[in-house]
């Protein structure tokens, strides 16, 4: 990417192509059925004030990283959530798309909800690969699993909009991608069976359902079947985290985003010689942190997504 | 460390339970690592099994170690052997292979990553499992 793709404003395609912005979180708006992103926080405020819902996305906080990439994710993390504190606007509730430790240690999600708990939001959490790595693998679920289904997924509605949160990182197979398996997927056709077509829908995973970079493994083998359930549904959002970046794709009623990391940037598809996390100078870490705000207006088309790095 | 001190340990490891080898394997590999045959390790870096297939006798001790700044797991894709714990930066695992055979195996973290042992029959040709 080099830097005139940031000239004269940013379109959707741009934002594609801007894949190694990593950020702090994205403000997402649902504005009349489509979450449209706002850019980032500091705008978010203006686009706040006309908007039925506004709710945050965290991801990827890796609580428990110290590697040269950001020798104190847990100090990234608390300065996003002071960000979101200083919001001018209180947001409804937080998804947070997984990857809350680095390690699925007790300490680790411990200090995560410590910092995060201090937003005083609703926190509507799905795991990353990285919050299944005990033994036993149910730290997680013994955690954030209350009331839901399978590995941890489950569905709740705000404001008109149904949301629904799924689980694409268990029981993974050899050579494969992230995936939903044919439970959930039962599960989620079941779900969304006569529901109205005109409600919005909010799709959230850790790993992207759209296939980024098959190679590094940045897609979900089994996600054709579940946007086949989408299909007749006007307005549908799908927020992501896993790859620490920003990227947005539309396809058809379909939008698709990934928010920042509060951790540690990784590469564009394809620009480094794996996904690992990526060194940038101490002084570019901030601008490649970040969170994401999404708003819903009832009487406009798009969710408005901001993004918003934890320094721009 | 002694070259009869590490041969003595890698018996011990070989002989003793999955888990167990691994925390003594993550101690002996340094000096391993310098006096034994080194095709019986494999190297995880950049979220990439080296070698991709690694050709041994039976009973030899393969041993894993992770280089990369995230955690990365060992998992047989047919069950054939025991699965790594999560494996943290510089951590260890290692399994000792008795049967002939083909064991594909993959990271259950990052499941693209894929890698194979090959054991050869004792004759030295090679069977297929």
């Amino acid at each position: 990417m080099s830097k005139s793709d940031h000239d004269g404003g940013v379109s959707r395609r741009q934002v594609l192509e801007c894949m190694t912005w990593v950020g702090t979180g994205v403000l997402w708006t649902v504005a009349g059925g489509v979450p449209h992103s706002l850019g980032i926080i500091g705008e978010a405020a203006a686009a706040q004030e006309a908007s039925g819902l506004t709710f945050l996305q965290l991801s990827d906080s890796h609580v428990g990283f110290d590697k040269p990439a950001n020798p104190n994710a847990l100090g990234t993390l608390e300065e996003a959530i002071a960000k979101v504190n200083a919001l001018p606007n209180k947001p409804a509730f937080m998804i947070h798309t997984g990857d809350i430790s680095h390690l699925s240690l007790q300490s680790q999600f411990d200090d995560a909800d410590r910092i995060i708990s201090q937003s005083r939001l609703d926190v509507h959490y799905v795991p990353g690969e990285h919050d299944f790595l005990d033994p036993e693998q149910k730290f997680y679920r013994d955690r954030y699993g209350r009331g839901t289904k399978g590995a941890g997924w489950y569905s709740f509605d705000a404001n008109g909009v149904h949301f629904i949160g799924l689980v694409n990182v268990v029981n993974l197979k050899a050579g494969g991608l992230g995936d939903l398996g044919a439970d959930q997927l039962e599960w989620l056709e079941a779900d969304l069976k006569g529901r109205s077509a005109s409600t919005p829908i909010v799709l959230f995973a850790h790993i992207p359902l759209w296939t980024v970079y098959a190679d590094w493994g940045w897609g979900t083998e089994d996600a054709a079947q579940a946007l086949s359930y989408l299909e007749r549904f006007g307005s549908v959002t799908v927020l992501n985290g896993h790859i620490h970046q920003v990227m947005q794709k539309v396809e058809g009623n379909v939008t698709f985003h990934t928010a920042r990391s509060t951790a540690f940037p990784q590469p564009a598809p394809g620009a480094a010689a794996s996904p690992g996390p990526m060194k940038v100078p101490d002084e570019q870490l901030r601008s490649m942190l970040g969170i994401a705000s999404v708003t819903f207006k009832q009487n406009e088309q798009r969710l408005a997504i901001i993004d918003a790095p934890l320094k721009s | 460390m002694s070259p009869s001190h590490t041969t003595r340990s890698m018996l011990v490891a070989a002989t003793l339970g999955a888990a167990t080898a691994a925390a003594l394997a993550a101690i002996v590999l340094p000096g391993r690592a310098q006096s034994a045959d080194p095709a019986s390790v494999v190297g995880i870096d950049n979220f990439t099994f080296t070698p991709q297939t690694l050709t041994i006798k039976p009973g030899t001790t393969v041993t894993w170690t992770n280089r990369d700044d995230i955690p990365h797991g060992v998992a047989s894709s047919s069950n054939a052997f025991p699965k790594s714990k999560a494996l943290d930066t510089d951590d260890s695992f290692s399994f000792t292979f008795t049967a002939p055979g083909t064991y594909r195996y993959f990271c259950y973290v990052h499941p693209h990553m894929t890698g194979t042992i090959v054991v050869e029959a004792a004759a030295g040709s090679t069977a297929t499992q």
